[in-house]
């Protein structure tokens, strides 16, 4: 009998070989973490610029309800599009959230152990935990953490909330964010994102790549956020949306505040809707940022403006879930 | 006599805080034993840190607290016993202290006898007092940011406490740290040690056992293997050296439990990026150390410190990593380069309208506008004092040194501030002085540091401060206490500093004319740089605080002839003349001050009315004080001081034989003008009238 042929020569590095493809490290992560018993969501349907946003985890983390959920979230950044041109900076990144709430007393464990599962072995690379800690002034959030160092590049994002929508958090709960295009990139071995294996088709061996799926939409969008955005539109939206999430906020506190109002009536109130609203107004602010739209002195202001919005619809989250 | 171990097991603590929080533990520790009687006569209290643990180990702990009697005293015994039986007073005091009745004694006073008790308290054991005690010092250390993890949250740490150890030599000490009960076992090293634990058998194992689950504990061992390692690794390149970076070593050492070191490469094509730039990425952005060929120069190679050891092949993939995540960052830094090129900064100024200096205050593009005021007025007292510059050079630097904030370098590497500016003032073509003013305008960073080697430089750097000192005072925004936002207290020892090293031609009070501070702005302003200037002469050149005092108090506008004074008076200072005229001064201000509160009159000495130690006084005043302003004019202050100093023995006499407060009204008048004149004749210099005499 012939010796296995399937077994990888000697010199082929074995990060080459244990790399997987993106998907697969899609995959593996979440079955990982479904088998620690987290919710798998999807990824949100409104533009968000971190999976911080969707409300799976802002909201989620709210209120004393325990909850442990995992998704992938395109995230948009207009001002860090470069037209496709740069081989790590993206207008949109996947990342893969997590969210435990509260934080097992072995989490970081846990996080390592997600490492191995999709196929980095410990015992080879520098592992460091950084202090990093997160703030998102739109959101009124802030944590402490870290960023996790794999030989010299930062991994995920690991960050214990303390407040969120400008609400003390208790439970607090643990982020992790992972990025999963550099991960992957890393994992692979390859200097550019672009050339990031996407998927391998079994049978033939024939790949695609991250370059395939998606350049030509980074190179669009790019052109879009930094030369076409309708800088008078943008604000128009702006405001349109703004007014239009303040004045259900105004509903909701009426309805949540007036005693004789109904348990139904009170769970009635649109609240996701008002959130979604408010997310519209944080992506056209950071698309009239890309467009060097706001001045400095005016992003302040702004960001206070999307603030009292995301405040008010945790404020009234709360109010909803208690009632 | 026992050995008790503490180690608090943590997430990682950050690197910045570990050694502040390692010494503050030891500290409380030791206090605690210190104050429950609890050391023995050879205790050692030795602390330890890795980004995972904090810990102390004390030697010669004793086991408890000795016994100690106490003696009370109760009601009067005639109160506490009636006919020799007890009373109801006798039985309370006998029960609040504690003992029977029959135990009571009868104390013997000045006041008459009382009744009396010896109370004997048991000294409390080590681990019992320990376990109550040493949870609020572990709760107490201080923390630049803490954080919640428990659900209810029951307490505040930097980082969430995952284990404790407490062992008295080989017994555990039963406390409590946020919910978990002390045992004795630690943990290694993540990865090269795993989750099994570190059973310790003896308090003064716990470094020995944690060397063997791959974690040093002692910091200065980590550090010292650090360096070596950085040694050894850099000898693989013929003629190389580490760049030494003492704050690298130390984040490195506190970011490590086992650390190793591997140097990679870079492609020798980003050496044409500045060096600054490229230090930057290594050192603020990877951790890594520079290395420099034998010319001094920067080699394409980087030193990166691991927290594990690996073999060969580990090494060839962590080293590959590193170097891929530098060849981006690189591969960033020349595109932004190349990116900022495309708008020169002389396009740039506009776009500072859009920058925001201060919100009540204005842009950048103010600021600009503002500075080139300040620098205008600076350049034409200094030229008026016949000191060659470029002038325009300097105007062209004043006008392009904030244009640099609206490059993309900047925006990602915002320490260099000033430096990309400069760079690309040189790049552009817009000539070496003018460069190298805007790549310097932000030196010194602190009193430590050089100022800016040119003089377009230096005038630059004080227009830039002592505008933005002005304007912030002038909005209410001057320093409170601790609380300095705006950090005008560096940029005002920046000023002190430029005029003490630079030896230009300007006083303070010329500074601020051309700030265009006035009224009380000016008041405050003046107050402001005068402590900052008494600052660096006390705090950063080490002269006796007497002595500054003295100096300052005759004259606080020119930085260098107050250097110049307070060096000439400290070279006298320890002299027996000198401390005489000294102590003379301070009785001449006082006696001057008295007379003031009483209203007595002073008249111009004359001196028929005089007597002959007075005449002699006044001759020798009169005669010495021109000698002594003709040399304060020339500044040759040593001389000066030795003729005051010579003065003594007139000065003496005076004291020794004339009432000064004489009480015919015009002897006394007389008197007081005399020493007024020797007050005012002879402290131009100083006031000598501050130095502390022994």
């Amino acid at each position: 009998m012939p010796s296995a042929s399937v077994l990888p020569s000697a010199a082929v590095s074995p990060a080459k070989v244990a790399a997987l493809t993106f998907q697969e490290l899609l995959f593996r992560l979440q079955s990982f973490w479904a088998a620690r018993g987290c919710v798998l969501q999807q990824p949100y349907d409104v533009e968000v610029g971190a999976g911080t946003m969707a409300p799976e985890t802002f909201l989620r983390v709210l209120g004393p309800k325990p909850y442990k959920v995992g998704y992938a979230q395109p995230s948009r950044r207009p001002a860090d599009g470069r037209y496709g041109e740069n081989p790590n900076r993206l207008f949109r990144h996947t990342q893969f959230q997590l969210i435990l709430k509260p934080p097992p007393v072995n989490v970081q464990e846990l996080y390592l152990q997600s490492l191995e599962a999709i196929g980095i072995d410990l015992s080879m690379h520098d592992l460091k935990f950084e202090e990093d800690n997160w703030e998102g002034p739109t959101v009124g959030a802030w944590g402490v953490g870290w960023q996790v160092m794999m030989d010299g590049m930062e991994i995920t994002q690991f960050t214990y909330f303390q407040q969120c929508g400008g609400l003390d958090l208790d439970p607090i709960c643990a982020e992790l964010t992972y990025g999963l295009e550099r991960l992957c990139a890393f994992m692979q071995d390859v200097d550019s994102v672009y050339d990031v294996v996407w998927a391998r088709d079994p049978d033939t061996g024939a790949v695609v790549t991250y370059g395939d799926v998606r350049l030509t939409e980074e190179l669009q969008y790019s052109v879009y956020n930094f030369e076409d955005a309708d800088i008078d539109r943008l604000w128009a939206h702006f405001d349109s949306y703004e007014a239009e999430a303040q004045a259900l906020l105004a509903k909701g506190n009426a309805v949540l505040a007036d005693e004789n109002a109904s348990p139904t009536e009170k769970r009635r109130f649109p609240l996701m809707s008002t959130y979604e609203l408010a997310l519209k107004c944080s992506n056209l602010f950071n698309l009239l940022d890309a467009r060097g739209a706001i001045s400095v002195t005016e992003r302040v202001g702004m960001i206070a403006r999307i603030r009292n919005l995301a405040v008010g619809v945790a404020k009234v989250y709360v109010g909803q879930q208690a009632s | 006599m026992a050995d008790f171990l503490l180690e608090i097991g943590l997430e990682e603590v950050p690197a910045r805080m570990i050694a502040g929080a390692e010494a503050e533990l030891g500290k409380r520790v030791n206090d605690l034993l210190t104050r429950e009687r609890l050391l023995g006569p050879a205790a050692k209290v030795t602390s330890y840190s890795t980004p995972r643990r904090l810990a102390v180990l004390v030697e010669d702990v004793l086991a408890s607290q000795a016994d100690t009697e106490e003696k009370l005293t109760g009601p009067p015994w005639k109160v506490a016993f009636k006919d020799g039986a007890p009373t109801a007073a006798a039985e309370a005091f006998a029960k609040k202290a504690g003992v029977a009745v029959a135990a009571l004694e009868k104390v013997e006073s000045i006041k008459g006898e009382y009744v009396g008790a010896t109370v004997k308290r048991l000294g409390r054991a080590a681990a019992e007092l320990l376990a109550a005690e040493l949870p609020k010092e572990v709760a107490g250390i201080y923390w630049a940011k803490n954080m919640y993890w428990r659900a209810g949250k029951p307490e505040r740490f930097v980082r969430p406490v995952r284990w404790v150890m407490a062992v008295m030599d080989s017994s555990v000490v039963p406390l409590e740290l946020a919910g978990i009960a002390a045992g004795n076992a630690s943990r290694g090293h993540r990865v090269q040690h795993g989750e099994a634990p570190v059973v310790i058998d003896h308090a003064t194992h716990y470094a020995e056992a944690l060397q063997k689950a791959y974690v040093v504990a002692d910091v200065a061992k980590r550090r010292h293997s650090i360096r070596k390692a950085l040694d050894a690794e850099t000898r693989t390149v013929v003629g190389a050296r580490w760049r030494e970076d003492a704050a690298l070593i130390e984040t490195v050492v506190h970011l490590t439990e086992w650390p190793t070191v591997v140097l990679g490469d870079f492609e020798p094509v980003y050496l044409s990026l500045p060096e600054e730039v490229l230090v930057t990425v290594m050192r603020d952005h990877q951790k890594y150390f520079a290395v420099e060929g034998a010319d001094g120069k920067l080699a394409p190679h980087f030193l990166a410190v691991l927290n594990t050891q690996v073999d060969e092949e580990g090494r060839a993939i962590i080293r590959h990593g590193n170097a891929r995540v530098l060849r981006a960052r690189f591969k960033d830094a020349q595109f932004f380069w190349d990116f900022d090129q495309k708008t020169p900064l002389t396009e740039r100024v506009e776009s500072l309208k859009n920058v925001t200096f201060q919100k009540e205050l204005g842009s950048y593009y103010w600021k600009t506008q503002a500075n080139l005021a300040v620098a205008h007025g600076l350049a034409v007292t200094v030229k008026g004092a016949g000191i060659v510059f470029d002038e325009s050079a300097l105007l062209k630097a004043v006008e392009l040194a904030k244009a640099d904030l609206t490059t993309e370098l900047v925006k990602e590497f915002t320490e260099l501030q000033g430096v990309i500016g400069g760079l690309y003032a040189r790049e552009q073509g817009l000539g070496e002085r003018v460069a190298a003013a805007i790549y310097a305008q932000y030196t010194p960073a602190s009193t430590e540091d050089e100022i800016p080697p040119s003089i377009e430089g230096q005038l630059l750097g004080l227009a830039d401060r002592i505008q933005t000192i002005t304007a912030m005072f002038g909005i209410g925004s001057a320093p409170t206490g601790s609380k300095d936002p705006f950090a005008l207290r560096r940029a005002a020892n920046a000023i002190v500093k430029i005029l003490a090293d630079s030896g230009l031609p300007l006083t303070l009070s010329e500074v601020m004319q051309a700030s265009g501070a006035d009224g009380e702005n000016r008041e405050q302003v003046a107050a402001f740089l005068r402590e900052r200037l008494h600052f660096y002469l006390k705090d950063v050149l080490g002269y006796a605080y007497d002595v500054v005092n003295a100096v300052l108090a005759a004259d606080a506008n020119d930085v260098c002839d107050a250097m110049a004074r307070a060096e000439a008076l400290t070279a006298v200072r320890g002299s027996e003349d000198f401390a005489a005229i000294s102590a003379a001064f301070r009785r001449i201000k006082n006696i001057l001050r008295q007379a003031e509160e009483k209203g007595f009159t002073i008249a111009p000495a004359r001196s028929e009315t005089l007597s002959i130690e007075a005449r002699q006084l006044a001759d020798a005043a009169a005669a010495l004080a021109p000698e002594v302003a003709f040399r304060r004019q020339e500044r040759a202050y040593g001389e000066a001081l030795a003729m005051i100093a010579a003065l003594r023995p007139v000065v003496d006499a005076f004291f020794d034989k004339v009432m000064v407060l004489d009480p015919d009204p015009a002897v006394r008048g007389a008197h007081l003008g005399l020493i007024a004149s020797v007050l005012s004749g002879f402290s131009g210099i100083a006031d000598f009238s501050e130095i502390v005499t022994g």
